[in-house]
């Protein structure tokens, strides 16, 4: 517990500080210079504004995983076979992900996706030249290491649904879409909302593929809060400010989180 | 001989549709498979290939191109340099070894804290200053939602401090901090699902509370710790934010060395398929194993 409590004590104390380790005078107290520097940092704010945007990305990840835990759960053969191939990206480390997948599969010349699209007729492939596209280029990087991680909570909670229920309502002519929309759907909302909670808290912690392959670029368009400030320790040494964004993010992440835990609170409640 | 009994028209509509879900159904889990596997697959082809096998995309060995040890070479562990002296492998082998310790000590250690704190909370009532067992519970668990960043600067300075920087054991330590939450969580699952009236029995025939938990409790909790110990695993082996930032060369672990050469090999492709290669084979064969317990550790939480 003080291994935690300390170091936030401490960081506090440096975010206020203007602390640059390659410069000599080491630190000295600067109040709150640093909140006006964050104020005027367009980049810092631009790394808040993609992570609402991977946030949002989260929803189709969502939807994709609910997929593939259904067709796991229905009656299919080879099911264990499948399950272990959908588990593997969640095993792998995102570094040698993002080699294995953004350095050379998605390589513009050589790579089999760009060969793929070449293919179909699409000339100019880049994924990583304009903002957008390298933005859905990280998401889907992402969502390809994270979705096993729903699949697998999704799945135990179809499972854990009791078949009197399923089958109570095939009994009373409930069928296909209906059956799921207003069966299966509801039952699974309190484990879809812990998910995607659990999910939302590892997006917010995203960093290292965006660090090993885009760097932030291009112009900050991938840029993570994480890896802004991975940069701004690393690169620029710059100790007390890259602090102190943290510690905002810190505050904004908990106000956030409280938030969506109060709003999930009022869904996940037993109902009986 | 006359058919007797025919399909009817209702029967033969429903046997299309049958046939068109099943179809759909496995074209989509076998896509889905192919999206999982194929980029593990073109990593491991790729380590064999050699420059021109790149270059025009040759996909299948030994039909489209000839597997070569050029990849394995520059790290030192091709058939035809395993004997001699090689810098690269060293160094290899340094990363590998450190993230191997790393990850296991980081892991055992975690669960056994993890195990004896989910264990308490679990079986006993505290108070610690207003909060009460769910208040300490959802305390450990609310670290979940600290950013790494937040940690990263203050453990910087304190390892100064504390000469642990850039050393293994500090590592160690971080690693075991971070992953405890995700532990105790999983083992406070695992301990409530155990009757308290084994314990209780236990003691009645003359067992302390630790000789209960040793001998009767932790047994039977077993395959959640196991489940812990490979989901802690899995998260330590990859890390790379603090591996980057609190070591530089003594205690580096191989998702920095992957890193670092990402951006410098170029077109060496071989090479880096090598090395990415043997950064996530031992998790594949963790995960193809013991899949199992992966599941279950992270469904522990999930039904509830």
């Amino acid at each position: 517990v003080s291994l935690t409590v300390f170091p936030l004590l401490f960081g506090l104390i440096i975010a206020f500080s203007d602390w640059n380790l390659s410069s000599v005078q080491g630190r000295t107290f600067n109040g709150i210079d640093n909140l006006v520097q964050m104020w005027g940092d367009p980049f810092y704010w631009n790394a808040l504004l993609n992570m609402v945007w991977y946030t949002i990305a989260i929803l189709v990840e969502y939807a994709i995983a609910f997929g593939l835990a259904l067709m796991l759960n229905a009656q299919i053969r080879a099911r264990k076979f499948f399950r272990v191939a959908f588990l593997l990206p969640l095993m792998l480390s995102p570094v040698a992900v993002s080699w294995m997948i953004g350095k050379s599969m998605l390589e513009p010349r050589f790579g089999p996706v760009a060969r793929a699209l070449r293919g179909l007729g699409v000339e100019e492939v880049s994924f990583f030249g304009s903002p957008w596209v390298a933005k859905a280029t990280i998401m889907l990087l992402d969502a390809w290491t994270f979705i096993p991680f729903m699949m697998i909570m999704l799945l135990a909670g179809l499972q854990a649904i009791p078949k009197e229920l399923t089958e109570a309502a095939r009994v009373d002519g409930a069928r296909g879409w209906r059956a799921f929309w207003e069966v299966t759907f509801p039952l699974m909302l309190p484990v879809s909302i812990t998910a995607i909670l659990i999910r939302i808290i590892f997006k917010l912690k995203l960093a290292d593929i965006v660090i090993t392959l885009t760097a932030g670029g291009p112009g900050g368009a991938t840029d993570t809060v994480t890896s802004f400030i991975f940069r701004e320790y690393r690169d620029r040494s710059n100790v007390g400010y890259g602090t102190l964004l943290a510690m905002v993010y810190l505050v904004l992440i908990v106000v956030f989180m409280t938030l969506l835990m109060k709003l999930a609170a009022r869904y996940t409640a037993p109902r009986t | 001989m006359t058919q007797i009994f025919h399909d009817s028209d209702e029967d033969r509509r429903h046997r299309a549709r049958w046939w068109t879900s099943r179809i759909a159904i496995y074209g989509a889990l076998v896509l889905w498979a192919v999206i999982c596997l194929f980029p593990i697959y073109w990593t491991i082809t790729t380590a064999f290939k050699l420059a021109p096998d790149v270059m025009q995309g040759r996909l299948v060995p030994f039909v489209d191109f000839t597997p070569k040890w050029k990849g394995f070479e520059a790290l030192g562990l091709s058939p035809s340099t395993i004997g001699t002296e090689s810098t690269p492998r060293a160094e290899f082998l340094k990363r590998f070894f450190n993230s191997a310790v790393i990850s296991v000590s980081a892991s055992a250690l975690a669960v056994a804290l993890g195990s004896l704190a989910a264990y308490g909370l679990s079986r006993f009532t505290y108070r610690f200053g207003w909060m009460k067992n769910d208040d300490i519970s959802f305390f450990f668990l609310s670290q979940l939602i600290l950013p790494p960043v937040v940690l990263a600067l203050p453990f910087l300075v304190l390892y100064k401090e504390l000469a642990l920087l850039d050393s293994r054991i500090g590592l160690i330590l971080l690693y075991a901090l971070t992953v405890l939450p995700i532990v105790i969580w999983i083992m406070k699952d695992q301990f409530a699902s155990i009757p308290t009236e084994l314990e209780e029995a236990a003691q009645v025939d003359g067992l302390s509370v630790w000789g209960a938990f040793l001998t009767i409790i932790l047994p039977i909790a077993l395959p959640g710790m196991v489940a812990a110990f490979i989901l802690s695993l899995v998260l330590t082996w990859n890390e790379y934010f603090f591996a980057a930032l609190l070591t530089s060369t003594h205690a580096n672990t191989l998702p920095v060395m992957v890193a670092s050469q990402t951006g410098s090999q170029g077109i060496a492709w071989w090479s880096m398929a090598a090395l990415s290669f043997a950064a996530i084979l031992p998790l594949i064969v963790v995960g193809v194993l013991l899949e199992r317990y992966i599941i279950k550790g992270m469904a522990a939480g999930a039904v509830k």
